[in-house]
């Protein structure tokens, strides 16, 4: 187990674009560090090179306190999870899993053990025998698993395993993984481009944009605090409405009606003629849903629903609105960057599942204007982030990975005793 | 499919057989004649004899043939071998690496695989001469390796490029070196291309004519193709033919033997299951 520390590291290929550009970045011992990003940001790249399959150009890569830069893959000692599997066709399920073991040439006997053991805890003990051809996409993905555990590598390295299972196996799999990283406290870092993975096991998420690290952070600060436009839009599913404004005294002046700034907020953006608001669908309510106690906290306004999507627990309404076309170019050149194709400028608003509002109709809508960021619409950055209580979020998600692994250690130890 | 259309593709099929096992056929029942009743008018002997068979064997031929069993056998299998093992690591490299001239190697081979076999013969012939190599056994396989080197290098680069590179990677994560990752991971995978070009390569060598009889002069090294073209008859008025037909029909054995062994595992789709599907 060992910490994997990136100095200033930049990837630069023949034709001199930079794929990675000046990433520093420190994954604690133990930690689950996820990298993720639309495609092309990078993220893959990262990956391959801490485990060495890539060169790198320029910067310092240290696993466990020695730089590796110059070691080859097999020196590194890190084990390495590939998005289509790759394992070994010709060998049954066993020897895939042994392959480590047999060119560090373990003894016949240590190699049983240990094979045994990480099909144990794969359930895959029935499988030994077979070869992965005859295996389901499930298996096979928990044989990829089991070659990376059976030996004791310094670190995983999973390069978007889940991608290739369907939506059912997708979860399942993710949870395993998620159980598996806490009970061997082994460093991890995971690429993935779906933000559920990327939410739910993460110690920390790193969003890289273009090669360019935009906020490593925990989860709940990257949803609650997130830095600028890019990570506000690519965190959250749907994602986050974003809404032009001007500011006029406190309030901010939107399609969905004046908004109230409190008045550290408002100082923080005066200044500026347009802005972006940021709200996230769940911010929104059916006002005549809304508690009286909670009202005042927010605003109310009218709009005509589009669409309506009525989903069991949950129901997103669809409401268009009108926008300068200045805003529009941002929000296109956003989307696009996010790999998804905004045709028309609408927010998508979360209502309870009971609501009766319905499509083509005037419906009163409740906003709640706490929790509400004010972009800058050129650089793209949040200015009413509040750092300080971001930092406690992710302060917070270190203590409980601690507390968590500890008590996987002291299960482990009743266990073995 | 209907009734109808099953038969028409039952008919055509037959047909095609016919058409491809015919000239087998009739060597076979060629070979079983004897030497008088070549020209029977008729298709099939007019009594079986395995005359022929006892000539080549045990009979005056075959001072002729057996040596030139031992050579043709010999000198084919040798040059198979080394053509396998060096296109196997010339298309790894093609295959994997970039390199400067890599189409050049491509193209070359290429070129060397077009270029005549008949207007080399006669410089290499007198260049053998000179530097002792006249009909030896290494007089041959090395004309052989041209032969066959190309036709090699190229079905073998195709095989190497449909494996992916994930599999070499992860044995390289794995803690295997550049050398183990081929040894352990690769080759056993690429075994089908490897199979299929060494089948390719041999019948290429097998067949040869043009160097055997122009680069061999004794038993020392001369092929069976070459040897059948001295068989003689009983007499300077009798043809050899059927006594030629006989030795042709053994020479056959081996490549169809050769084919039926690995044809299962010619069959590819053994890197099913590597990657996801």
């Amino acid at each position: 187990m060992a910490s994997i520390e990136m100095k200033n590291i930049v990837k630069k290929y023949g034709d001199g674009f930079p794929a990675v550009n000046d990433v520093s970045l420190d994954i604690a011992d133990g930690e689950f560090m996820i990298l993720v990003g639309p495609s092309g940001c990078g993220k893959s790249t990262l990956l391959r090179m801490i485990v060495g399959l890539e060169d790198i150009t320029n910067g310092d890569m240290v696993i466990g306190g020695t730089r590796v830069n110059e070691k080859a893959p097999r020196d590194r000692n890190l084990s390495m999870v590939f998005q289509n599997y790759a394992l070994y066709p010709h060998m049954t399920v066993f020897e895939n899993i042994a392959f480590p073991l047999r060119l560090s040439k373990t003894p016949d006997d240590e190699v049983r053990r240990r094979v045994t053991e990480a099909a144990d805890v794969l359930e895959l003990r029935e499988h030994l025998e077979r070869k992965p051809a005859n295996l389901s996409g499930g298996q096979r993905q928990r044989v990829a698993m089991g070659r990376a555990i059976v030996r004791q590598a310094e670190a995983f390295l999973f390069d978007e395993p889940l991608s290739n299972l369907d939506a059912k196996l997708r979860g399942q799999m993710r949870t395993e993984i998620s159980r598996l990283q806490r009970r061997l406290g082994i460093t991890t870092v995971y690429v993935t481009h779906d933000q559920t993975e990327a939410m739910t096991l993460g110690d920390r998420v790193c969003v890289l944009r273009k090669g360019v690290i935009q906020q490593v952070a925990s989860p709940r600060e990257l949803y609650e605090q997130p830095v600028n436009l890019f990570v506000a839009g690519f965190i959250g599913s749907p994602p986050m409405n974003f809404l032009p404004a001007t500011l006029e005294g406190d309030a901010l002046s939107t399609p969905f009606g004046s908004i109230r700034l409190d008045e550290a907020r408002a100082a923080k953006v005066r200044g500026r003629d347009l802005l972006l608001v940021g709200i996230r669908p769940e911010y929104f309510e059916d006002a005549s849903l809304v508690d009286e106690a909670k009202r005042h906290v927010g605003s109310t306004f009218r709009a005509r629903v589009d669409v309506t999507e009525w989903l069991g627990d949950s129901q997103y309404a669809y409401i268009p609105y009108e926008a300068p076309e200045a805003i529009r170019e941002k929000l296109r050149e956003l989307s696009r960057e996010l790999d998804s194709e905004e045709l028309r400028t609408q927010a998508v608003v979360s209502i309870d599942s009971t609501s009766r509002i319905r499509e083509g109709q005037e419906a009163e809508i409740w906003l709640d204007a706490r929790k509400i960021h004010v972009f800058d619409p050129q650089t793209g950055e949040n200015l009413t982030r509040d750092a300080d209580a971001g930092a406690e979020l992710t302060r917070l998600a270190t203590q409980d990975r601690e507390a968590a692994q500890e008590a996987a250690r002291g299960a482990t130890a009743v266990g073995a005793a | 499919m209907s009734t109808r259309s099953k038969v028409w593709w039952w008919i055509g099929g037959v047909l095609i057989v016919i058409y491809c096992l015919f000239p087998i056929a009739w060597i076979v029942s060629l070979s079983l004649k004897a030497p008088a009743d070549v020209s029977n008018s008729s298709f099939l002997p007019t009594s079986a004899t395995w005359s022929n068979y006892e000539e080549i064997f045990t009979g005056t031929a075959s001072d002729l043939f057996l040596p030139a069993l031992r050579n043709s056998f010999g000198i084919c299998l040798i040059a198979t071998f080394i053509s396998c093992l060096l296109s196997m690591f010339a298309a790894y490299a093609i295959a994997r690496l970039d390199f400067p001239g890599k189409r050049l190697i491509l193209s070359t081979a290429l070129a060397v695989a077009i270029f005549p076999v008949i207007s080399i013969v006669t410089p290499l012939f007198n260049v053998w001469r000179q530097i002792g190599l006249y009909d030896t056994w290494l007089g041959l396989i090395i004309p052989y390796l041209s032969l066959t080197l190309p036709i090699s290098i190229w079905t073998m680069s195709a095989f190497f490029r449909e494996i992916p590179w994930e599999m070499e990677q992860a044995a390289q994560v794995d803690g295997a070196t550049t050398w183990q990752a081929f040894r352990k991971v690769i080759v056993p995978l690429a075994a089908p291309g490897v199979f299929t070009t060494a089948i390719i390569a041999f019948f290429i060598a097998w067949n040869d004519f043009a160097y055997g009889i122009s680069l061999t002069s004794t038993d020392a090294s001369r092929p069976v193709p070459a040897a059948l073209g001295l068989f003689s008859g009983a007499s300077q008025f009798e043809d050899p033919t059927t006594v030629i037909a006989a030795a042709a029909v053994i020479v056959t054995i081996p490549v169809v033997v050769l084919v039926l062994l690995f044809q299962r595992r010619i069959v590819a789709g053994l890197t099913n299951g590597a990657v996801k599907g």
